[in-house]
Parts: C-alpha cells; structure tokens; sequence
C-alpha cells in the first residue's frame, strides 16, 4: 500500500461502517480520535442511535432504567453521516459499494462490518408469532418484556438457560413472577462453562424459586383461539401453562446480507485475520474490507490460532478500537487483535465473571472458596495450561488467573492459594457437553483453522 | 446524563453506589445494576462516581450527549501524530 | 550490600517529611530483599497491583509472626481485641467485611454514606467557625482531627451529648498508634491509654447494648443486629469492627485532609481553582491519594507460595513490604509523576490499595476530605503557611504532619 495513499485516506477518504451499535460507534470514535478527517458514514438497520444491551436484561426488566434510555455516551465527536433504520443489503467489492435495503447506494473507500448478530427466533414461525413469545435483543424487545413482565403475568416460561435466559429468570424471581426455565443440557450455563459450573448454577435457580426443567426440549408452543400463546409443550410430554415466552436459544450472525459478495462469510460470522481485515471465501486477506464485534471471528495467538467467535462487549470495544486504527495507518503500524476473552452476568444477586476461554478447558479447579459457598474461582485447564477461569462473587481475583491465562501458566495448579479447600486440591472434568452438538449460545465459539466456512452446515439448536 | 460501566472492568468496589446511589446500586455483593441514563441534577454525584471508580470503568457525557474529551485541543493533539 | 540501609532509611525520621527521593532510588531495584529475613520491598505500580491481587499473598496476622513480625508491621494493631478482617484472609475476611458492610453501605444501607453529607458539611462549618478570631492555627488539632471522628460519632450512633467524652477517650488512645509513642517509656501516656481504652470499652458496649434492644438508624444498630446469610457478630467481634473504623480510618484521614491542605498551599493556583470551583475537590482527592498517600507502604503481607516478580523469587513464608507511595510515583506508570496535577485524566492510584483487602471507608474519607479542603478553600481568606516542611509524626506507614502551622487574614 502505497504511503501516500493512507495520507489520502486520511484526509479526505470515504470509510463506511455497516452496524451502528457498540462496535460500529467505538470504531467511529477512534478513527476520528486518530484523525481521520474525511467522510464517514454509519449504517444501521434499527432506528436508533448506538445503545447500550446489557441493562436490557438486567437494570430495564427489573425496572432499574428505561428501555429507551441506554443509548451509549459518546466519547469522541464522530462527526459523521448516520443511515438509520435502513439496513445494508448486499456488498459489491469490486465497485467498493454497500446496497441498501431502500435502493440506496453508498460508496466507500474502506469498509467496518459491524453487523453483529440477533436473537435467534423460535423456529416454528407460527408459534414465534403467538402473543406473548418474545425474544430478547433489541430495545423494542426489551420494552414489550417489561411491559408484559409489569403487567404480572401467571407464568413466565423461559426457553433456553445460557446467560441471557437465567437473566431474564432471575429478573422474573426478583419481581415475584413464577417462572419455568427449560434447558437441553443437564444444567444452565453449561455450554459457556460446563456441567460442574453448571450445577452451581441449577442451585442457584432452584433455591430461588425458578422451576428448572433440564434434559428437555420445547416441542410446541399452543396458543389459544385469539393467538395468544398458553402453554408449552415438552419433549418429556409435559405440558406448562404460560401466558409469557422468552425464547432465548443465542443469537444468529447477521452475515445474510454479504451473500455472494465473496468474502468469507457464512453463519459462523465473517473471517479476519489478528488485524481484523477480512478475508474473501478464498482465504485471501483483502485490504479495504475490516471486520469487528460480534460478527467477527478471528484467529487467537494464546488459543492455538483458531478463530475465535466472540460474544462479548469488551471484545466488541477493543476489536473496534483495533479495527478503526488498522484501517487509517501505514502497514508497520498495524495492531493485533490480542484481546483476552472476558464476560461477566449477574443473576440472582451472584457476580459471574471469566477471562480466557473456558469450552477449551477439559479440566477444571476450584482454587479459591467453595462451589457449596457459590463463592469461588474456578480455573480451566487444557493440555497441562490453564485456559480460562471463571469467578462467582470472586472477581478481584481474576487480573491474577488472567495473568496466568496469557502466560500459559501450567495446569493443574499446584501451588497454595488463599481459601483452598479440599475440593480445590484436585482437577475434576469440567464437563462441557459434546462441542459437535450444536448449543444455542455458549458466547465463544472456536471454529477451527479455515478462513471460510461456506461450505459449513449448520443445524439449528433443536429445541 | 447518559453513562456506560465496562463492567469487565468493574470488580464491585461500589465506590459509585456509595457516592451516587440514586443511578448506581449494588445487586448483592459484588454485581453493579445502573441506570445508563442519570438524571440531570445527579451530575455532582456521578462526577464524584467517576473519579472515584478504582478501576476507570465508568464513562459519563456531557448535558447534550456530547462526548466530554470531543474538545477541539485534543482532536489536534491526536492529529499531530 | 552497598546500601544495605534501604530498609532503614525507608522508616528513618530524617526522610519522613520528603521520602520520596528514597522511594525513587528503591524503584531502580523493583524487589529489593537486603538481609536474610528482611522483607522484599516492591515499590513499582504494576508488581504491587499485582500482589494486591495475588491469591498467594496473604495478610493472616498468624502467617505474619511465623515470617517474624516487625516494627512496621504492627503499627495497625487495634489493641486487645481480635484481629480485625484487615488482618485475616479469606474466607473468614470475607465473612466479617460482608457484615460489617452490610451495615456501612450498598447494598443494605446505600444511603448511609450520602445521608452523611449534610452532617459533614454542618461540622466542618461548625470548626471553621470556631477558629474566631485567630489569624495563625493548626489545622491538625483545630481541625483535621476532630473532623473525622465528630464524624464517626455521628456514623456509629454516638449521642452528641455523648461526643465530648469520646472524642476525651479516643485522643490518647490514637496517640499510642505510633510506634515510636508506644515504644516510648512515657508510663504516663501508657496509663493514660490503658486507661481510656477501658472506658471507650464500656461505653461502647453500653452503646451497643442498648441498640440490640432498640435498634436506630444508625451503624451500631445495624451491626449488633445483623441476621444475615453469614450469621451474626459477637460482642466481641462488634466491638472490633467499631474499634476497627474508629482507628483506621481515623488517622489516615486526618493525614489525608493536612496533607491536602498543605499540598494545596504549596500550589496557590490549584488553591485558587478550587476556591471558585469546589467541584475540583473530586479530582484533587484523587491526585492527593496519589501524589501523597496517607498509607505510605503495606508491611503487612507474607506469601505462602514461592513467588516470582520480575525474574526474583520471593520464597514462600517471606514478608513483603509493599510501598504504596513509590507505585504511585512510577514513571513507569504516570506522566510526570513528581507533579501534583489535579488535571491529569488518569489517576488510578493505589491510594487505597486495591484487591480484596482496598480501603474499607474509601467512600467516608473521599467525601470528607472533599467537603473539608473545598470549605477550607473557600472560607479561609489569604491562607499561607507558617513553617515548611512542617514538622511530622514519627510513623513511616501512616505517615502525616504533626502540625500544620497556617496563618491567615480572615474568614469569608
């Protein structure tokens, strides 16, 4: 790339950032933070500006903030073009052009794919359109729930138990809301932290109340002569009255959109390299097209290379603080994507938080408290290096295991901790269910060493 | 007033339920739940949250959503490179 | 060893009220161990955050005395009572702090704190006010010591009536905090000690007593009455936790309200902002737990693991000393850290320490020091110092003026 070419670009160049949530906005910032001085614009298929998701599932159902009101303070002045409520319908790489859903054409010099992803739908569409079945993603999502949520309804029933769904079931307790939780595995949170982790997890909604259902998919949902929906039908052949459905089996990419436009993108998300450009379904890096946040999956130097799907809202600020930087600045320049995988989720009154990548971990610790406590740290380890680790109510302890994590610190760990217990003393099997098994939603997902997956089948989580 | 946590970053210190406790509160021990939108006369006190956050984590703007470093000093600093 | 003196020149009186150059020659050695059996001295930003987080650490008072205790170590003690969860680990820390939190702030009393700000700023105007006439005090004992602990009366649920007699019981029993007060052969101030010690003793289990029978809105009750998940207090247990605050927090912010004040006079222009906007308080705070932090090093600490930092290994059973006001003055972390800079957008400071065991009344001492120095700020008129540097007290970890001499033309 020629040097004077980037000096162009910066000044007067045209970068079009398709996704106007959280990594679309923090992208937006940095590149004018770092001087980008031409045009820019940000397209977004909802009519909003960016805002925040995480309180749509905590602070807004438990009544603590507005649905309407989590739009994300800006911390540098975009000065930019926004297309809102219009949603980008295909890609032309040669003519540099993004399609519109209205017919529209915008023309760029450099591209941001910030698609993320959404909720994914109840697969039965005319169950999914029954009164009372939600999903939850969205502020309008967020907004119906509350309502419905407020209005106190008999039953809420709650389909699927990875984080989003317990959140929803925590708020539903808190509220005085009955509420039933049906999960396929054995235990909630089992794909993003396995069986042990799990079990803590089974405890923590049983003893407040939630009537948990494991081992059991929804088969049908009935609904009564005027389409509102009354009860759920489930694979063990019981039946459970409801009046409210929450379906929350993870989230699809939203990559239908690049269909044909030959990058590499297909329902695992759009492959990029460590500096975030995309490839084409060749394999090939190409030089104009970045990708961030959740739509992106790319490959991770601590984790053996693979690509790595994120899920995560840090991961969706640094990716699009790295992306943004990459696409204005010279080659030599160049950052790495190298962000440690982290989350966090609350449910009833319990902090969970983890770094690294726990579904790598075949084994896991508890080094510190006690998994009967619900206070503890858990450590992940996988081929003699700790992996991952994960926290409930522990987490001025994580920088420390985190350390460990990018260090490759061996497993099992050996040395004495504070508050070791005899369970902590030996490595258990984490317990992660079969991975070829499709899961609705552990928040990473490793996807193996090829930039294309085109020629991947996907089964849809059979619920 | 809108806010953003990074509750990555948040360890539950509760330094800001402590000083703002109408927008931050604890939810048990250590997880944080706030209201991303703050009042307008909540101003004093989420200042005093914001410096006081051990770990940085909690991003505030200004009366009209505009980003509080948007400053025109500062774009040419950053310019300057 | 050159300079095998570090160790002492770190608690030598001569560097108390400027030990800063000492504490930039111990950075040039990140982990510094002199002598068999001496402490390992971190003193960079990034090791001591570190070990704060650091599951192989410990501040388990017993694993302290097994390592060899030392002078430095146990200028904390809070006398005759059990050790305190500043002194213990997890999980029985965990358990104490959780319940004296549970009367002291979010989430079961989140407004405990906030409601004391009118009472702060009350106090505060009451003490400004009583300077009259005066045109030259000592901030120290006309002000920054009977602030914080009017305060705590107020917090604990001490009737004013009562304060006087406190506060006549509190004064002598902070003064043989210092080492070198306790080492001392005063038997005088040692009765006097023992003495007050006793009756705040009795006063404070009357105090407590009465609030198990009739709870109020206030602290004492809260922790005398608290039923939770992690079960009750004993008498005893109380009885510390109150010592605890009492002590703890007492002279570290009194240290930390004359440090402002003397580091405001140093810089007029900072003086002058803030006397037209208090709102700059919130920062200066911040860059005072920074620039001159009330709790100087943490002696108290011992791994139970071997331990590497920066390719040393600290074994398992050492001491280690961490030097909370060299990390602060890292280059390697700060901009221009020898500059006291309220403006700086980055102040994340270890004033406070950080990890499980982080300043426990963190919230209390920030809104006081706030209220205090912006009203100081604001009322005294033409302030200057008497005396610079002013003459300090001996304790190295707490680490304070004695007197701070200031004169001035009037009051606004």
């Amino acid at each position: 790339m020629a040097a004077d070419y980037v000096e162009w670009l910066r000044r007067e160049g045209r970068i079009v950032i398709v996704g106007a949530s959280l990594a679309g906005l923090r992208a937006a910032e940095t590149l004018r933070a770092e001087g980008f001085a031409g045009e820019l614009t940000l397209i977004g298929d909802e009519p909003y500006e960016p805002y925040d998701r995480p309180p749509l599932s905590k602070s807004v159902l438990l009544g603590k903030a507005s649905p309407h009101h989590t739009e994300l303070p800006h911390r540098w002045e975009t000065d930019a073009k926004w297309r809102l409520g219009v949603a980008a319908a295909g890609l032309d790489l040669t003519a540099r052009r993004v399609r519109l859903a209205d017919g529209d054409e915008v023309e760029f010099d450099r591209l941001l794919i910030a698609t993320g992803v959404r909720a994914r739908p109840w697969p039965k569409e005319e169950e999914a359109r029954l009164e009372g079945v939600f999903l939850l993603r969205t502020r309008e999502d967020a907004a119906a729930l509350y309502r419905r949520l407020k209005a106190g309804p008999r039953r809420v029933f709650v389909i699927g138990a990875g984080f989003a769904g317990s959140e929803v079931a925590s708020a539903c307790r808190e509220s005085g809301i009955p509420v039933t939780v049906a999960e396929r595995a054995g235990a909630p949170l089992v794909g993003a932290l396995g069986g042990v982790v799990g079990a803590v997890a089974a405890d923590l909604q049983t003893e407040n109340g939630v009537d948990l259902r494991t081992h059991v998919t929804v088969t049908a949902l009935e609904g009564d002569s005027v389409g509102r929906v009354r009860a759920v039908h489930l694979s063990d052949e019981t039946v459970v009255e409801a009046d409210v459905v929450v379906v929350s089996l993870g989230s699809v990419r939203n990559t239908e959109w690049l269909t044909g436009s030959g990058l590499g993108a297909g329902p695992r998300g759009i492959a990029c390299d460590a500096g975030c450009r995309a490839f084409d379904f060749r394999g090939i890096v190409t030089d104009d097209v970045f990708v961030a946040g959740d739509v992106a999956r790319s490959p991770h130097a601590l984790f053996g290379y693979q690509f790595l799907s994120l899920e995560h809202w840090g991961n969706a600020v640094a990716q699009a603080e790295t992306a943004a930087h990459n696409m204005i600045c010279h080659g030599a320049e160049r950052r790495p994507h190298l962000w440690m995988p982290a989350f966090w989720s609350s449910m009833f009154g319990v902090n969970i938080k983890s770094v690294g990548v726990p579904p790598m971990g075949e084994q896991l610790m508890i080094t510190q408290g006690s998994l009967a406590e619900r206070r503890f740290v858990g450590v992940y380890g996988c081929k003699g290096r700790i992996v991952a680790a994960v926290t409930f109510d522990n987490a001025r302890w994580l920088e420390f295991y985190q350390r460990q994590i990018e260090r490759g610190a061996p497993f099992p760990v050996e040395y004495p901790t504070l508050d070791r217990r005899p369970e902590g003393r030996r490595p258990v099997d984490a317990d992660f269910p079969d991975p070829s098994l499709p899961t609705h939603g552990p928040m990473v997902t490793l996807s193996g060493y090829s930039p294309a997956d085109q020629q991947l089948v996907f089964h849809p989580a059979r619920h | 007033m809108r806010l953003v946590v990074d509750l990555n970053k948040c360890q539950g210190y509760a330094q800001c339920a402590f000083l703002a406790p109408d927008v931050f509160a604890m939810h048990g021990e250590e997880s944080l739940i706030y209201n991303p939108r703050a009042e307008e006369e909540q101003r004093e006190r989420v200042a005093r949250a914001v410096a006081a956050c051990p770990v940085q984590a909690i991003t505030a703007d200004g009366p009209d959503g505009s980003g509080g470093p948007a400053t025109g000093s500062a774009r040419e600093a950053s310019d300057g490179r | 060893m050159p300079h095998a003196s570090m160790t002492r020149r770190i608690t030598d009186f001569a560097n108390r009220a400027d030990p800063y150059p000492v504490y930039e020659e111990l950075r040039s050695t990140p982990v510094l161990h002199e002598e068999e059996g001496g402490p390992y001295i971190i003193s960079s930003y990034y090791d001591i955050k570190a070990l704060l987080h650091d599951p192989r650490v410990s501040s388990d008072a017993a694993n302290l005395a097994a390592a060899g205790d030392d002078a430095l170590a146990s200028t904390e003690e809070t006398g005759g009572l059990p050790p305190s969860f500043l002194r213990l680990d997890p999980p029985e820390h965990d358990r104490l702090r959780r319940i004296a939190n549970s009367a002291f702030g979010p989430p079961h009393r989140p407004r405990r704190i906030d409601g004391l700000r009118g009472q702060m700023r009350e106090i505060v105007t009451e003490l400004i006010d009583a300077f009259g006439d005066a045109r030259e005090i000592d901030v120290v004992d006309r002000f920054a010591y009977p602030f914080p602990v009017t305060v705590i009366c107020r917090l604990l649920g001490v009737p004013r009536e009562d304060e006087p007699r406190f506060r006549a019981w509190v004064d002598p029993l902070v003064a043989t905090l210092d080492p070198e007060t306790r080492r001392g052969t005063d038997a005088d101030a040692a009765t006097a000690a023992r003495e007050a010690r006793m009756q705040l003793g009795m006063y404070l289990s009357g105090l407590v007593e009465e609030r198990a029978g009739e709870p109020r809105d206030d602290l004492l009750s809260d922790l005398v009455n608290s039923r939770g998940p992690d079960g009750s207090l004993t008498m005893m247990e109380v009885l510390s936790t109150a010592v605890l605050l009492l002590i703890a927090g007492h002279e570290t912010t009194v240290n930390l309200i004359t440090n402002g004040m003397l580091t405001l006079l140093r810089h007029p222009e900072i003086l002058r902002r803030l006397r037209e906007d208090p709102g700059l308080s919130v920062n200066i705070v911040e860059e005072l737990l920074r620039y001159e932090p009330p709790v100087q090093l943490v002696p108290q600490r011992t791994c139970i693991a071997d331990i590497e930092v920066r390719g040393v290994t600290i074994p398992k059973g050492s001491r280690i000393w961490l030097v909370l006001a060299a990390g602060n003055r890292d280059p390697e972390r700060f901009e221009d850290p020898g500059r006291f800079d309220p403006d700086r957008g980055d102040i994340q400071h270890l004033g406070f320490g950080s990890g499980i065991h982080s300043c426990f009344g963190a919230p209390l001492a920030r809104l006081e020091t706030q209220i205090a120095l912006s009203e100081l700020a604001r009322r005294l008129v033409d302030p200057r110092l008497v005396e610079d540097p002013p003459p300090y007290r001996p304790n190295a970890v707490l680490r304070g003026p004695r007197h701070l001499g200031i004169a001035f033309e009037g009051l606004r």
